[in-house]
C-alpha cells in the first residue's frame, strides 16, 4: 500500500508539468517555514544556549557549521541518487534536480569552510590547518564546482544533465575514499559529536538548537532547489503547452 | 576477441606516432626537474618533497595524456562505429585503458625511481615508490579516461577535464605519497600498497562502465 503510493509519487514527480504544480502548492508554505525554523534554531543556538565550559562563546558557530556542512554532503550524496536514477530511466526531472542542488550545495560547503575557518582561529590558532575533515570538505566544494563547471561547458541541456549525473555519481563513490583517505593521512578534527545511533555527547539544551538548525537548512535547501527546479523547468519547456498555457 | 582487436590497433597506432608516447614522460621528468631549481637542492629537503613531488607530477603527467584518449576517435567517426556496433563498450574500452597504461602509464613507472634517486629518496623508498606508482597509474587513467569521456565533444576539454579530475584523483596521492614516506621512515608499507592495489582492481572493473556511459552522454545517444 504505502509502497505503492510512493511509486506512484516518484512517478508523477517524474513529470515536469506535474512537478511544477507540486512545486506551486508546496513552495507558498513551504519557504516561510524554512526561514522560521532556521531562524528559530540559529537564534536560540547563538543566543540562548548555554556556554560551552572549555570554548566559551566561540562554540556557537557550530550552529552555522555542522547544519552546513551536513546540507553540504546531503546535497552531493542527493545529486548522486539523481545522477543514478538519470543513468537508468533517463528522467529528465532528475537532470533539472542535479543543476538545482549544485549551486546551494556548492555554497554551503563554502560556508562551511569559512565558519571552519573563523572557529579555528580562537581554537586552533590558526585560521587553515590541513586536517582531515576540513580537507574532504575542500575537496567536496571542488566536487560541487567540477560538476557546475561541466554543466556550464556543455550546450545541449539534456546531455549536460547527464553527464553531470555520471559525474555526480562517480564523485559519492569517490567521496567516501576521499573521507577514509584524507582521515587516514591526517586529523585534527574532533569526533562526530552527533550520532544517529547511540547517546549523543552533547547536552540537550545545546542539541535541540542544532538539531532545529539543521532541520532549518535542509528546509532552505528544499526551497531552493524546488525554485532553480521551476525555473529551469520553464526554460527547458518553454515550447511545450502546458508552459504556454500557464499565462 | 574484441579486446584484442581494440589493444592491438591502440599499440599500433601509437607505435605509427611516438611522439604522443614520449611527451607525457618528458613533461613527467621536466615538472619533478623544476622542484630543486625553485625550492632548494639540500638533499635532506628534497628527500622530503619527494614523494608528493614525484606523485603530483606523474598525476598531472597521466591527466594531460588522458585528455586525447578518446578525441582522435571522436574526430574521425570511429568512435560512432564502435557506439553503434552491437556489441557492449565495456570490453573494448577496457582494452584502451590497457594500451594507454601500457603507452604512457608504464614509462612514467620505468622513470620513477630514477627522480626518487635524483631526489635523494633512500633506497627502500625508491623501491616502494616504483610499486606505488605501479600500482597507482592505472588507477589515474580509469578515473581520468571518465572525464575524457565527458569532455569529448567539448572545444576547451583540457582544462575543464582537469577540475573534474583532480578532486578524484586525491586517495591516489594520498596513499601514493604517504607509502613511500612511510618506507622512508622504516614504517611498515604493505597495508597501504594492498589499498593501492585495491582502488586499480576496483576502478579497472568499475570505470569501464561509467567510461562507456560517458562516451554515450557525449555522442548524444
Amino acid at each position: 500500500m504505502i509502497w505503492s503510493t510512493l511509486t506512484r509519487w516518484y512517478h508523477q514527480l517524474g513529470s515536469p508539468r506535474y512537478f511544477y504544480r507540486f512545486s506551486d502548492v508546496v513552495l507558498p508554505w513551504l519557504w516561510p517555514l524554512a526561514l522560521l525554523v532556521t531562524a528559530t534554531g540559529l537564534i536560540w543556538g547563538l543566543a540562548f544556549a548555554p556556554e560551552d565550559y572549555q570554548q566559551g562563546n566561540s562554540y556557537r558557530i557550530i550552529f552555522i557549521h555542522v547544519p552546513a556542512a551536513s546540507g553540504a554532503l546531503l546535497g552531493y550524496v542527493a545529486m548522486g541518487v539523481a545522477g543514478l536514477v538519470n543513468l537508468v530511466w533517463r528522467m529528465k526531472m532528475a537532470e533539472v534536480m542535479i543543476k538545482a542542488i549544485a549551486p546551494f550545495g556548492a555554497l554551503l560547503a563554502a560556508i562551511a569552510l569559512i565558519t571552519g575557518a573563523i572557529w579555528g582561529k580562537p581554537t586552533w590558532g590558526t585560521y587553515w590547518e590541513w586536517d582531515a575533515r576540513l580537507t574532504s570538505m575542500l575537496i567536496l566544494f571542488f566536487l560541487y564546482l567540477g560538476v557546475m563547471a561541466l554543466i556550464n561547458a556543455i550546450p545541449d541541456p539534456r546531455q549536460a544533465g547527464r553527464a553531470a549525473g555520471l559525474l555526480s555519481l562517480v564523485g559519492v563513490i569517490n567521496v567516501v575514499i576521499v573521507k577514509y583517505s584524507v582521515e587516514w593521512w591526517h586529523s585534527l578534527h574532533q569526533g562526530s559529536t552527533l550520532k544517529l545511533v547511540g547517546k549523543s555527547s552533547m547536552p540537550p539544551e545545546m542539541l535541540t538548537p542544532l538539531l532545529i538548525s539543521m532541520l532549518g537548512i535542509y528546509l532552505l535547501f528544499a526551497v531552493s532547489v524546488l525554485w532553480r527546479a521551476r525555473a529551469e523547468l520553464l526554460w527547458r519547456e518553454r515550447k511545450s503547452a502546458w508552459v504556454k498555457e500557464l499565462h | 576477441m574484441s579486446f584484442s582487436a581494440t589493444l592491438s590497433r591502440e599499440l599500433l597506432l601509437a607505435w605509427r606516432r611516438p611522439a604522443e608516447i614520449i611527451n607525457p614522460l618528458f613533461f613527467f621528468v621536466m615538472v619533478v626537474a623544476l622542484f630543486p631549481l625553485g625550492v632548494s637542492p639540500r638533499p635532506e629537503l628534497l628527500a622530503t618533497l619527494a614523494p608528493g613531488v614525484v606523485w603530483v607530477a606523474a598525476l598531472l603527467a597521466v591527466l594531460l595524456s588522458v585528455d586525447g584518449l578518446f578525441r582522435a576517435d571522436h574526430e574521425c567517426g570511429a568512435l560512432e562505429q564502435l557506439l553503434t556496433a552491437p556489441q557492449s563498450l565495456y570490453i573494448p574500452v577496457l582494452a584502451k585503458l590497457v594500451a594507454h597504461w601500457i603507452l604512457t602509464g608504464l614509462p612514467l613507472v620505468l622513470m620513477a625511481p630514477l627522480l626518487g634517486y635524483m631526489l635523494h629518496l633512500s633506497e627502500p623508498a625508491i623501491a616502494v615508490l616504483f610499486v606505488a606508482v605501479l600500482l597507482g597509474t592505472p588507477t589515474l587513467i580509469a578515473l581520468g579516461a571518465i572525464g575524457a569521456a565527458l569532455t569529448v565533444s567539448l572545444r576547451s576539454g583540457g582544462i575543464l577535464l582537469s577540475l573534474l579530475v583532480l578532486p578524484l584523483y586525491v586517495p591516489v596521492l594520498v596513499f601514493g605519497a604517504g607509502v613511500v614516506t612511510y618506507a622512508a621512515n622504516g614504517l611498515p608499507v604493505s597495508g597501504v600498497l594492498a589499498l593501492l592495489a585495491a582502488m586499480m582492481l576496483a576502478s579497472f572493473v568499475l570505470a569501464p562502465a561509467a567510461v562507456a556511459a560517458g562516451l554515450r552522454i557525449s555522442s548524444g545517444n
